[in-house]
């Protein structure tokens, strides 16, 4: 069970689940992640390509494709997002939480200017805003996510803006409204790896500013390093590790945390090889009976292939492996 | 080095509308042409359209430059008029046309579920008929004159663009800024009419351009067999119609003739440099 954390969290997802139906098989993409975000505090949702992270996330707040079919229970200052109406969930969209996608320039509307996409989104929720208000407001915003000259900047389109200030448009699109609950979806994995320092550097001080609670999704460990408090490791559609960030590192308690830990490249070393976790991820559906880790596992023994591994918590640092923070386990 | 001024012909080459090519160019003189006749025909022909004014079946001549019909009526007039009705009922059909198959098939491509299902039955269903077919049952259902055929015309041309409307909607509602307006809070109508319309428009734009010419076509067709314009009014398909019944003096068809391949030309021409002008890989 979830260790108490003193205080209420302001976004809870329990046992999440997403499934496709497809020619009467219904494939799991995401089977059952259950995580939660305090107020102000920053999650960090680490996994591969396909492991369910940004589906997961993107269902929770009911932005699921079509054809998904999602359960489990979502609950967002103590309401239950699931049974919300549809009006209602639009409303809290945009408003109370926000999203941030991958790719800035697809993510923006080609042919609206900037300013008018960002005072869409002020006025979406302020109904009875001026049209001139809401633009005033959009150039704030731009000032806010250091856009120089937003006077100017605020009438060009989006193929007028490099792909680091298209994403801080997105930014301040995403904060329009004070949310209290950020989604960043792999903000920075289309990006230059100078520019990815500057937006990441954008939204932490966004985030410390606005003390919002924020969600992280990437594949890079290495940014969650920086800016997150706590992280929660998917695999195969499932949280695996979930711990503060510097107990993460230091112990990680799941061998799959420690490959991609170890995958992480390290200029100190001399080594002309990078360390990668052998074989690739399980297709969905087609989930070994045990542990879904253990065919890649350097670890594995016949318990892990014949059971699914509870998460087993040491305080507030849980690890879904049998042999999670046993030490003869993992020297063997 | 010097500085070489630019030579007066690469220099009108660098201030070159580059929307104008040449059969851009080609196409809006002629359809430009007509469009000025369809106000104009009466004040630059030489003789009423429905007036008697020679004798019957005259070749070409200084007097009248396309003969005259087996009333005796001047073709060359007759032709130009002919602009007053074909170009207005055309620019009309298609305008419904596109105002109705664009919307049922926007609707159809974003909401998708039973009522898009509908839809597009609705549109295979009318697609499965020959459009010529179609036309002529519902106008002759309806009874002869041009406003009749202008309905008929409607009936078989929407689904053209509900389809290809369905299309481009379906391919834009997956894109990521769609996703993203829906994640701002857009309401699904303010999605679709601000978000995805807008991306949908160029080959709907396109393809219309060329449907006038289509419908110029048709609608002389219709007229050819009697179902579109009346006698005596001066309309094209009506006009080769008269010519048809004679053999021997070629010059009766030849003046609507003309007019039709010229104008179906020009809406051709038109089309393709919007679609080379819209299509990002062209120069």
């Amino acid at each position: 069970m979830m260790p108490a954390t003193g205080t209420t969290p302001l976004f809870e997802v329990r046992d999440l689940r997403v499934t496709f139906e497809k020619r009467g098989r219904s494939l799991e993409a995401v089977r059952g992640i259950s995580l939660h975000v305090a107020p102000g505090e920053v999650l960090g949702v680490v996994g591969e390509s396909g492991s369910g992270k940004s589906l997961g996330m993107l269902a929770s707040i009911g932005l699921q494709p079509r054809g998904a079919r999602v359960s489990g229970s979502v609950r967002f200052k103590g309401r239950e997002l699931t049974e919300l109406p549809r009006a209602e969930m639009r409303s809290l969209r945009g408003s109370r939480i926000a999203m941030i996608f991958q790719d800035p320039l697809s993510s923006l509307n080609p042919v609206m200017t900037v300013g008018a996409q960002i005072a869409e989104a002020v006025w979406l929720h302020n109904p009875g805003m001026s049209k001139r208000a809401a633009m005033d407001r959009a150039k704030d915003l731009l000032a806010l996510v250091a856009i120089p000259q937003p006077d100017r900047r605020i009438s060009q389109y989006p193929h007028e803006f490099s792909g680091g200030m298209r994403q801080r448009v997105m930014i301040a699109m995403a904060v329009a409204n004070d949310p209290d609950l950020l989604i960043a979806d792999e903000p920075t994995t289309a990006l230059d790896v100078t520019v990815q320092a500057q937006i990441m550097g954008v939204l932490a001080e966004l985030q410390q500013r606005l003390k919002l609670g924020m969600i992280l999704i990437t594949h890079d460990l290495g940014v969650l390093a920086g800016h997150a408090d706590r992280v929660a490791v998917v695999y195969a559609g499932r949280v695996v590790e979930e711990a503060g960030v510097n107990d993460l590192f230091a112990r990680p308690g799941h061998p799959y945390t420690r490959g991609l830990i170890a995958s992480i490249p390290n200029m100190a070393s001399q080594t002309d090889r990078l360390f990668s976790i052998e074989g690739s991820p399980p297709p969905i559906g087609t989930l070994p009976p045990g542990c879904p880790f253990a065919p890649r596992c350097p670890m594995a023994r016949d318990i892990c292939r014949r059971d699914a591994p509870p998460m087993l918590f040491e305080g507030a640092h849980g690890a879904a492996c049998h042999f999670a923070f046993d030490r003869a386990g993992r020297a063997a | 080095m010097t500085l070489v001024s630019p030579s007066r012909a690469s220099r009108l080459a660098l201030h070159w509308p580059h929307w104008l090519s040449l059969p851009m160019m080609l196409g809006l003189l002629i359809v430009g042409f007509w469009a000025i006749m369809t106000v104009a025909a009466p004040l630059v022909a030489p003789y009423d359209p429905l007036d008697l004014v020679g004798r019957r079946l005259q070749a070409p001549s200084w007097e009248h430059w396309l003969g005259t019909d087996a009333l005796g009526r001047d073709v060359l007039s007759r032709t130009l008029h002919g602009a007053v009705h074909s170009l207005p009922l055309a620019v009309m059909v298609v305008a419904l046309s596109v105002l109705i198959g664009a919307t049922l098939g926007a609707l159809s491509g974003y909401l998708g579920g039973w009522v898009g299902a509908v839809i597009m039955r609705l549109v295979d269903v009318t697609l499965s008929f020959p459009p010529m077919l179609l036309a002529m049952a519902v106008a002759a259902s309806l009874g002869p004159g041009l406003g009749n055929a202008a309905i008929a015309m409607v009936i078989v041309w929407w689904p053209v663009y509900a389809r290809l409307m369905r299309a481009q909607v379906l391919e834009v509602r997956e894109r990521e800024h769609v996703e993203a307006a829906v994640a701002s809070g857009a309401t699904r109508p303010r999605v679709l009419i601000r978000h995805i319309l807008p991306l949908c428009w160029t080959p709907v734009l396109v393809s219309a351009t060329m449907d006038l010419g289509q419908v110029i076509l048709l609608a002389a067709s219709l007229s050819f067999i009697g179902l579109g314009a009346t006698p005596p009014t001066p309309e094209w398909g009506s006009m080769i119609s008269d010519g048809a019944s004679q053999f021997y003096s070629w010059w009766v068809a030849l003046g609507p003739g003309l007019a039709i391949l010229t104008i179906v030309l020009g809406f051709n021409f038109i089309g393709d440099g919007l679609h080379d002008y819209f299509d990002p890989r062209s120069e």
